[in-house]
């Protein structure tokens, strides 16, 4: 396969919505625990850090340490529950349920079982967006005004999550090498992206490294000016971003995972 | 029908320029040693496995532009069981039945039917992983036929079953076969296929070594009977001596023959042997006799 090809777009039909709503069917069976981390997270999250630890932290720019950190878990919740959707969760459908060697047995394509795949773990960003934010209005932390965008901006980051997720499903020789990306990726960003304190605190080198490569940056920083209720045309750019490199990574995860399993 | 077949892997050419045809509502087995190339072939026919060159062509259509309509039309009982071990068998079946578009009524009424024809009426609630062997296997036979398939594939369909349920599959696979369903089969259980199939093929080595009915390989590359003795070297003269054909395995020698009667009272008389049998021939002989008794991977 030469590089170009990696980047085609891959031909998806409707179809993957079945393995979309294999997936949901699945999570359906156990709802209630499914629900549970979303719901009960934020509330540990915010008594702890925005309550206790929050005491001793002096306002961030004039906003309270709780109502600073709060978008910060929902953004961290969106990119955690596609990024481990796609990772741990399809790596084992692919390799240890071999759920999608018996899919392609049927009219779906090896694109269309990933469509779906990627399509869920983004909806697993949704639903804990949707779960949380109530949740933490009752602290009354977050203006409810943008929630719908909120919710909608969590699609486009689960998208982009699981499409990270998807790519490193691919190029992982067994499951245990995902605790590396784990461990060098999505554990830095979910503490160097603005999270838990500005970005500004870092060095600039550092503030831009994670500008440029830490997506979870520009999701936090969407998240929290929606959840001030706060709509500035700054917020563009980080759309933007996303959109670019979720739309590269969604192909190129699809193409890798093709590679992976035709031969 | 496939046409100079060919599947290169890296550093290996896996199924080597072949040709076969298979006829519709004909049970086609494929036999040889592992990695002879057969399971290869079943990946191809399902359009799970690229062609590297060669034509194959399956109800034809080409499998290589044509692979939602050909699997549309086709049910596969793969090597592997690969049930969704995240739901139940009625489950399992349901949302199998989406995967083809089969409309929820209809999926249903199919789903009674097939839990009647493999008997797992009383599993419908049960998750998988608690199903016997065995009653998988049926599983997976019954997911196959979900969409009603003209053409049915099993990769070693009754591997690790016990005798009951290997019998209660032929069964089924024989009332597949009355309704008309083409079915396509490979096995290491050579009695299963010379029970089951009217034409066979033997691989090794990604090569077509013989093809026909079983009765009809059995005759050409054997004769009928085998007569078996005990190993000596005066019992080898005499057979030089008549010209016969046969086989030394260990303390054993296989002669073959047309007339284990005739021969066996030759070999009494003139050999002055004392311990022999005759048996008929059977397609297990001529496996060994085409690919060797070598042991592989």
């Amino acid at each position: 396969m030469k590089l170009v090809d990696y980047f085609r777009v891959p031909g998806i039909s409707s179809r993957s919505f079945k393995v979309w709503q294999r997936n949901k069917d699945v999570f359906m069976k156990d709802i209630k625990l499914n629900f549970l981390p979303p719901f009960l997270e934020p509330i540990l999250y915010l008594i702890a850090l925005g309550f206790g630890l929050g005491k001793f932290v002096e306002s961030i720019d004039g906003i309270p340490y709780a109502r600073f950190i709060a978008p910060a878990l929902i953004a961290v919740s969106v990119m955690y529950a596609s990024f481990f959707e796609c990772s741990y969760s399809s790596y084992v459908r692919m390799y240890y349920q071999k759920t999608f060697d018996a899919i392609i047995a049927t009219p779906l394509t090896i694109e269309d079982v990933i469509a779906g795949e990627l399509l869920w773990g983004a909806t697993r960003s949704v639903i804990n967006a949707t779960v949380m934010i109530p949740v933490i209005a009752l602290f009354g932390l977050i203006d409810m005004k943008y929630s719908l965008l909120i919710i909608l901006f969590a699609l486009l980051g689960g998208l982009l999550f699981a499409a990270i997720g998807m790519c490193f499903t691919a190029l992982t020789p067994n499951i245990m090498s995902l605790n590396y990306p784990v461990l060098l990726f999505i554990t830095p960003m979910f503490l160097f992206s603005g999270t838990f304190f500005p970005l500004s605190a870092l060095p600039l080198p550092i503030q831009y490294f994670a500008i440029a490569f830490l997506p979870l940056t520009h999701i936090v920083n969407v998240i929290r000016s929606l959840s001030f209720g706060i709509l500035e045309f700054s917020l563009l750019f980080d759309i933007a971003w996303v959109l670019f490199v979720s739309v590269i990574l969604l192909i190129l995860s699809i193409n890798l995972m093709k590679k992976k399993l035709i031969v | 029908m496939a046409k100079d077949l060919q599947k290169s892997f890296k550093d290996l050419t896996a199924v080597n320029s072949i040709n076969f045809s298979i006829d519709e509502g004909e049970m086609f087995g494929f036999l040889g040693p592992n990695g002879a190339g057969k399971t290869t072939i079943m990946r191809m026919i399902q359009c799970v496995s690229p062609v590297t060159a060669g034509k194959l062509e399956v109800m034809g259509m080409d499998v290589n532009t044509q692979q939602r309509e050909i699997k549309s039309f086709m049910g596969v009982v793969p090597q592997e069981n690969n049930l969704d071990g995240d739901f139940t068998v009625y489950e399992n079946l349901l949302v199998y039945s989406r995967y083809f578009d089969i409309p929820r009524e209809e999926a249903e009424k199919r789903i009674e039917e097939l839990l009647d024809f493999v008997h797992l009426q009383e599993k419908r609630d049960v998750m998988t992983e608690s199903l016997s062997g065995g009653m998988k296997r049926r599983l997976v036979l019954a997911r196959a036929l979900i969409n009603r398939p003209r053409l049915l594939i099993l990769d070693e369909p009754t591997v690790g079953l016990d005798p009951q349920a290997r019998h209660l599959i032929w069964e089924k696979l024989r009332g597949l076969k009355k309704q008309g369903v083409t079915i396509v089969l490979t096995s290491h259980y050579l009695d299963e296929v010379e029970k089951l199939c009217d034409r066979l093929v033997v691989m090794d080595y990604g090569r077509i070594l013989v093809e026909g009915s079983p009765a009809g390989v059995i005759e050409e590359f054997i004769g009928s009977d085998i007569v078996e003795a005990e190993n000596n070297p005066k019992l080898l003269e005499c057979l030089e001596k008549k010209e016969a054909s046969y086989e030394v395995i260990g303390d054993i020698v296989h002669i073959y023959a047309d007339n284990a009667r005739e021969l066996s009272e030759y070999l009494l008389m003139e050999c002055s042997l004392s311990k022999i049998s005759a048996r008929p021939a059977t397609l297990e002989d001529v496996f060994l006799k085409l690919t060797g008794r070598r042991l592989r991977e």
